[in-house]
């Protein structure tokens, strides 16, 4: 099995409004995959229907090789999900919440103590593991969220936008955490987002969601490299000579001029940045700096939706 | 045993639940109380009441344990709509155990917590001046149990159906009162008009009031038997309409 996640034309009907218009969504294993899109994209609909919450109105599913409606219980077994909102009981503690998981999860008893102090581990609680989660704050409730998701070694976890509303560094270390995952539990990642940064950093592929379609899936970097256009920018002397030299050369889509600095606009600009220096250095001028800037992941965004992410 | 493990789950849970919100359990046992003392003195005071030797007081302390039992069993089966609008509901609904066994769960929960009760206003049976036997006191338990898990499914199949809390002072107008007023907790049911004759009776909680009756005051307008029965086919239908209903209906739980 290639693919942990397959989904085949399926949709989502809500009374007269069609959510999810026919994805067909592709998942290897072993990946983190990113879900990108605006409010309202529908996200939440698709995940739903992969965690068996809701029914496809259409198409079909699989994930982990079962049928995401014949087969729901299967597919729930194999899955954890972190909900896009809270799911947790005030007046539980969290040690608790993680206990009950385990319970109607079905890890073994034996093993149940230890799976939990490894998740409370993980996700650092520390002393708070013992009291009532209505005294946490966002991000411990969050990772507790996360942490639970995972105490029975599920084959794919559903995050839901896992860092809304977080803090930068909170943000961060749940990235880290879900990396750590991914390479050291072999878990299969399925998350979706709004943050391009986090699609970005995170994210082995990336599908671009928008109105219910999902219009371009591929790596992060394959996305932007598409977009073609890497800027360098080249600090040097006699800049105005230097710039009729690169001009010449056929990598160079367009040049421009400014004051001490060529622009230039190129595919593959990682690549070159020796090239450049080199042919500098061969022609005797001195290079002072050198930059190169990627198109973001919001250009890739802009390009295919015909619109920025934050703009409904 | 997945299944097992998974109705214990929910019924430790439920448990939880019950006895840290002490609060709740002050008021369920005070409410009673009050019922019992201030109601059943002062009416049995006005009213020349004959049927029962220990008086009116006597007469609606069975209807007050079937009252207490009825409102904590409703509530805690309405509380699932408290779980699904603070979203806990979808932690244990995608939950790789049958709906069967979440609302088994539930429901047992929910007459553990309404059994706890009736075994407190059960020991305080000297207030109104009646000595309890321990059979006695066995049987009115059983009787607690089942009307208990009905009246639990019964509010698990209004959870169903309700999405918000909004739903919740209907839900004590239109549902709980009348089938409080209506059950003969406290008055008897005979000799009524034929309307309300007619709703008494289609009234499950009456029938446990009536058993409870036989039970603890050796007095009831309905054979035991024909009440025990009744109160059990209640239960099992309104628990597997719950269960059917959490399973058909899809839950909009994101
Ligand atoms: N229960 C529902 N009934 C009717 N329409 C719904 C329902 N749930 C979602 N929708 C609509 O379906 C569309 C997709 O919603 P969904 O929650 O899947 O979006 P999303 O991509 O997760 O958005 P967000 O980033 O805001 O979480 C929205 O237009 C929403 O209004
Ligand atoms: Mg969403």
């Amino acid at each position: 099995m290639d693919y942990i996640i397959e989904t085949e034309d399926i949709r989502k009907r809500y009374d007269d409004f069609l959510a999810v218009k026919g994805v067909n969504l592709k998942v290897p294993e072993e990946s983190i995959y990113g879900v990108l899109g605006p409010n309202g994209a529908g996200k939440t609909t698709l995940i739903s229907m992969l965690c068996t919450i809701l029914r496809p109105t259409g198409g079909r599913g699989t994930v982990n090789g079962y049928d995401i409606v014949k087969d729901a219980r299967k597919v729930r077994e194999s899955i954890g999900i972190v909900f896009q909102s809270r799911a947790l009981d005030d007046i539980l503690t969290g040690r608790e919440h993680l206990e009950m998981h385990a319970a109607l999860y079905g890890v073994p008893r034996d093993i149940r103590d230890k799976r939990i102090e490894e998740v409370l581990d993980l996700i650092a609680l520390g002393d708070k593991a013992d009291e009532y989660v209505k005294t946490y704050s966002g991000g411990m409730k969050r990772r507790l969220e996360i942490g639970r998701g995972l105490i029975h070694h599920p084959r794919v976890l559903f995050l839901d936008e896992p860092t809304l509303g977080l803090d930068p560094q909170t943000r961060e270390s749940i990235w880290r955490y879900i990396e750590k995952l991914n390479r050291e539990e072999d878990v299969t990642v399925l998350l979706t987002t709004h943050y391009m940064e986090e699609a970005d950093k995170l994210c082995d592929e990336v599908a671009i969601m928008s109105h219910g379609e999902i219009i371009k899936a591929d790596s992060p970097g394959n996305l932007k490299r598409e977009l073609g256009a890497d800027t360098i920018t080249v600090r040097v002397d006699r800049a105005p000579d230097f710039y009729e030299l690169l001009q010449r050369q056929d990598y160079v889509k367009e040049a421009y001029l400014m004051d001490d600095e060529v622009k230039i606009l190129v595919e593959r600009g990682e690549n070159l940045v020796p090239e450049i220096v080199n042919l500098a250095a061969r022609n005797s001028y001195y290079v002072r700096a050198v930059e190169l800037e990627h198109p973001t992941l919001e250009d890739v965004f802009i390009k295919y939706t015909g619109r920025g992410i934050t703009e409904a | 045993m997945a299944e097992i493990e998974g109705i214990y789950t929910i019924w430790l849970r439920e448990m939880k639940r019950f006895f840290r919100y002490r609060s709740r359990i002050v008021t369920s046992i005070v409410t009673p109380l009050l019922w019992l003392i201030i109601f059943g003195t002062g009416l049995g005071a006005a009213v020349r009441f004959g049927g029962v030797p220990g008086g009116y007081k006597a007469f609606i302390y069975p209807g007050i344990i079937g009252q207490t039992v009825l409102f904590t069993s409703i509530f805690s089966g309405v509380s699932v709509i408290i779980d699904r609008q603070y979203g806990f509901l979808k932690e244990i609904l995608v939950a790789p155990i049958s709906r069967e066994s979440m609302v088994v769960g539930k429901a047992l929960g929910i007459s553990t917590a309404s059994m706890i009760q009736a075994a407190i206003l059960l020991a305080l049976s000297f207030i109104v001046g009646i000595t309890m036997s321990p059979q006695c006191f066995i049987v009115s338990m059983v009787i607690a149990l089942i009307i208990s898990m009905g009246l639990g499914g019964l509010g698990l199949v209004i959870a169903a159906f309700t999405d918000s809390m909004e739903g919740f002072n209907l839900i004590m107008s239109f549902i709980v009162l009348p089938i409080f007023l209506l059950s003969g907790a406290l008055f008897p049911i005979t000799g009524l008009p034929a309307w309300l004759q007619g709703a008494v009776y289609i009234n499950p909680l009456t029938y446990a009031v009536d058993a409870l009756r036989f039970t603890i005051l050796r007095e009831s307008v309905l054979p035991l038997g024909v009440n025990m029965v009744v109160i059990t086919i209640f239960a099992v239908v309104t628990v597997l309409i719950a269960a059917f209903l959490f399973n058909r209906k899809e839950q909009n739980i994101m």
